[in-house]
């Protein structure tokens, strides 16, 4: 009744909701959501039916079944009698490994390529542009069944070591074989054992104290050379003379190290021909190799672009005034242009990182047991859980990638522009 | 409002019903309206599933493939080949991409029972074995301690190898690899010393070297591997068409009904029944197979009974190189047992 004779009183009506602009957008929106909601509750049930139909429905039980087949590549302890829960573990630290291993190696190759291609020299700046256009230009597929065919093809099997065609390279200490290559191991004569945690779960793992003692010592090292990096910092602001640190700060870091190292009793285990492959020392197989080496020239070509663009926008008049207070070019690129071209430079750099890490999944193409190979193929294939093992799959991926972006994100927001 | 959620209720509603009705036709009807088979083979496995220079497929399972389709739709080269790898056919199969698999694949427990697959029959009796560069001088599985090994993951031969080296308290370094070439290259450049698949499978690969002598079968045999065509859980009929087309192609072969003779006795009833059965002079078995009375004829007709096929593709005058053994007739000595057309 009221509406009727007074229309401007805020009473709510319902065909306001398609009427006024006010609430339209709303209303269009929650009509979208449900929309949204209906189609992936259909997806879903759909899914579950048909499954149902076929009679499979959805479990995980088979993760802790006996896998059954073998991994070459394995960097905890695993004999085919472990689960599908373990053998993905495995997978999963493959992955990882080679995706730590590629993006420290792209980083390297980007930069430098990426400083080098902005080279007054010619050739240099010619060169650097050949690479990133070739590696930037072609399938990473390409590139990695590319490398692991010429590794297989040109380099010699162990049998020609065995019949003297071949010869072992570095005073005898490097095997370099068309299976891959053995690097010298470190081994401690004194060493203190392992720590084994997890009981005898799936997950289990041992820690070596041996590393433990390294690394704490090592960082110990670190941290004591960074005051009297400190200490030298505050000596130079009041006095204006820098004190010569830097034998210091190298031997707090090195001495201890040694001094451990020679306690552990290190020495080198070197690989030896025995039977039908080498024995001893690391053991890089030619799957790694080719894998570590085609994603890290190939995203190594995309950073050293993001690289230059990241240098090119630091405006020129920085690097001259720089020059005008008699910075020599190296100190210039390291104090002045590299600082600020980082902040145009990490954020491109994190999805690249991501990418490396996701292309890593190729790694099937070379029969490289990373978690695609592992949970994603075998335990697929042996237990015909597709749903399940690709969801898996999924879930692992999101959360290395979260966690990439996360972890870079982080390292953006301290060099990027302190605004006060 | 109202109506949104109303048409949307009935485009859910008309969706799922559509989905419904897909699911319920057979897969001989699904077949026949396509007008071809969708069967899945190897990448190419000489003698058993491979392209030729034309790019026809050849070989022993593809004969298979090409008497299903001769019995259902009357045409042996209604086949579209669909090539999978060891990791992709269970998939592939199960998805609906394909209508049947016959791509050397292993009958296991797990495979029929947990992976929902029916196995109809086994056409080839095959064992996982080794094969060694004649120079390696190893005459023996049991000399391999601490080889190198290339294998085609996802396979059974995975599984057996891993139990076979575990058995014999031995070590050895896996490479896996996806395809046959792939296996194949790598063995060649000496990048693994053992190349391990399905017996006849390494006999297959071995006659496509450039030097086959310089490579030996060592004489382990070290597991059972029933290979043949298998289809998905689901529609027992069409279970039904693939394995009594096997059988037919393996019963034509015990009642001697070839290729060559069989227009002749297909002509009229003759004085064998089973014959008459078989060839649907007599009786009505390809009504009860919702097919017509000429369907095993014309499976036959399409590359041979079980004997022609085996003797073409794979048999002792082919570069292949295999000996009929376990496969032949039981009447000779072998495994291959139709149940009888009656």
């Amino acid at each position: 009744m009221t509406s009727m004779t007074d229309p401007h009183q805020g009473q709510f009506r319902l065909s306001m909701l398609l009427y006024d602009s006010r609430y339209r957008s709303m209303t269009i929106q929650i009509v979208a959501l449900i929309g949204f909601l209906i189609l992936v509750f259909w997806l879903i049930s759909n899914t579950a039916q048909n499954l149902a139909e076929l009679g499979k429905e959805p479990s995980f039980g088979f993760m802790s079944e006996p896998a059954g087949y073998d991994i070459n590549q394995r960097l905890l302890e695993y004999n085919s009698q472990d689960t599908h829960l373990r053998a993905s573990l495995m997978g999963l630290l493959n992955t990882l490994l080679v995706a730590v291993m590629g993006c420290i190696a792209a980083t390297i190759i980007g930069v430098i390529v990426g400083v080098l291609r902005l080279s007054p020299n010619w050739i240099v700046s010619r060169l650097a542009a050949v690479y990133v256009e070739m590696f930037r230009n072609v399938p990473v597929l390409l590139w990695i069944v590319f490398i692991m065919a010429v590794l297989i093809e040109t380099l010699p099997a162990p049998s020609a070591f065995r019949k003297g065609e071949a010869s072992m390279a570095l005073w005898d200490s490097v095997a370099i074989t068309n299976r891959g290559v053995y690097i010298p191991e470190p081994l401690f004569s004194n060493s203190l054992g392992n720590i084994h945690l997890l009981g005898q779960s799936s997950l289990r793992f041992d820690v070596s104290l041996d590393l433990l003692a390294i690394a704490a010592v090592f960082l110990a090292g670190i941290l004591t050379s960074m005051l009297i990096k400190r200490r030298a910092d505050a000596i130079q602001e009041s006095t204006g003379d820098r004190p010569a640190t830097w034998y210091w700060r190298l031997g707090v870091v090195v001495i201890p190290t040694v001094i451990v190292l020679t306690i552990l009793g290190l020495h080198w285990g070197y690989p030896e021909l025995k039977g039908f492959n080498f024995k001893g020392g690391t053991y890089m197989r030619n799957s790694l190799i080719a894998l570590w080496l085609a994603l890290s020239l190939y995203t190594g070509a995309f950073i050293a672009e993001i690289v230059r663009a990241g240098i090119l926008a630091v405006s020129k008049g920085q690097s001259e005034a720089a020059g005008a207070l008699g910075l020599r070019p190296n100190r210039t690129m390291s104090l002045v242009i590299l600082p600020q071209a980082l902040r145009v430079i990490i954020p491109p750099l994190i999805s690249n990182y991501l990418n490396l890490t996701k292309n890593s999944s190729l790694a099937i193409a070379v029969g490289y047991m990373d978690i695609t190979g592992t949970l994603g193929g075998i335990t697929m294939n042996q237990t015909g859980r597709e749903l399940e093992t690709v969801l898996l799959l999924m879930a692992v991926y999101l959360a290395i990638s979260l966690t990439i972006s996360s972890v870079m994100n982080w390292y953006n927001e301290s060099v990027k522009l302190k605004e006060r | 409002m109202k109506k949104t959620a109303f048409l949307g209720a009935l485009t859910v509603a008309s969706i799922a019903a559509s989905a419904a009705v897909a699911q319920d036709v057979s897969t001989v009807d699904q077949i026949k309206e396509r007008g071809k088979l969708n069967c899945g083979v190897t990448t190419g496995l000489v003698g058993f599933a491979a392209p030729d220079a034309n790019g026809t497929w050849n070989g022993f399972d593809v004969g298979v493939c090409r008497a299903v389709a001769a019995a259902v739709l009357g045409d042996a080269n209604a086949v579209e080949f669909v090539p999978t790898t060891g990791k992709t056919r269970f998939t592939a199969l199960a998805s609906g991409e394909i209508d049947m698999l016959a791509r050397n694949t292993t009958w296991t427990f797990s495979r029929d029972v947990d992976l929902k697959f029916e196995f109809v029959g086994v056409n080839y009796y095959d064992g996982q074995g080794f094969m060694v560069s004649k120079d390696l001088g190893a005459s023996s599985a049991k000399e391999l301690d601490g080889a190198t090994v290339c294998i085609q993951t996802g396979t059974t031969t995975e599984l057996n190898l891993a139990d076979f080296f575990r058995a014999n308290d031995m070590s050895y370094e896996p490479v896996p690899i996806e395809t046959n070439a792939e296996a194949q290259q790598q063995y060649l450049a000496g990048a693994c010393d053992v190349y391990t698949t399905d017996a006849s499978g390494l006999a297959a690969t071995r006659a496509t070297f450039e030097d086959p002598a310089g490579h030996v079968l060592l004489p382990e045999i070290i597991s059972k591997e029933p290979l043949g065509p298998l289809v998905r859980h689901g529609d027992n009929n069409w279970g039904d068409v693939v394995r009594w087309t096997l059988n037919a192609l393996v019963s034509a072969e015990e009642l001697g009904v070839t290729s060559a003779n069989i227009g002749e006795l297909g002509a009229s009833a003759g004085d064998n029944p089973e014959i008459n059965r078989l060839l649907g002079t007599e009786g009505n078995l390809g009504e009860m197979l919702g097919l017509d009375a000429e369907w095993a004829k014309r499976a036959i007709m399409a590359g041979g009974n079980y004997g022609e096929l085996f003797a073409k593709n794979i048999g002792e005058d082919t570069p292949i190189a295999l000996a009929r053994g376990l496969n032949a007739q039981w009447t000779e000595g072998g495994l291959l047992y139709s149940p009888p057309f009656r």
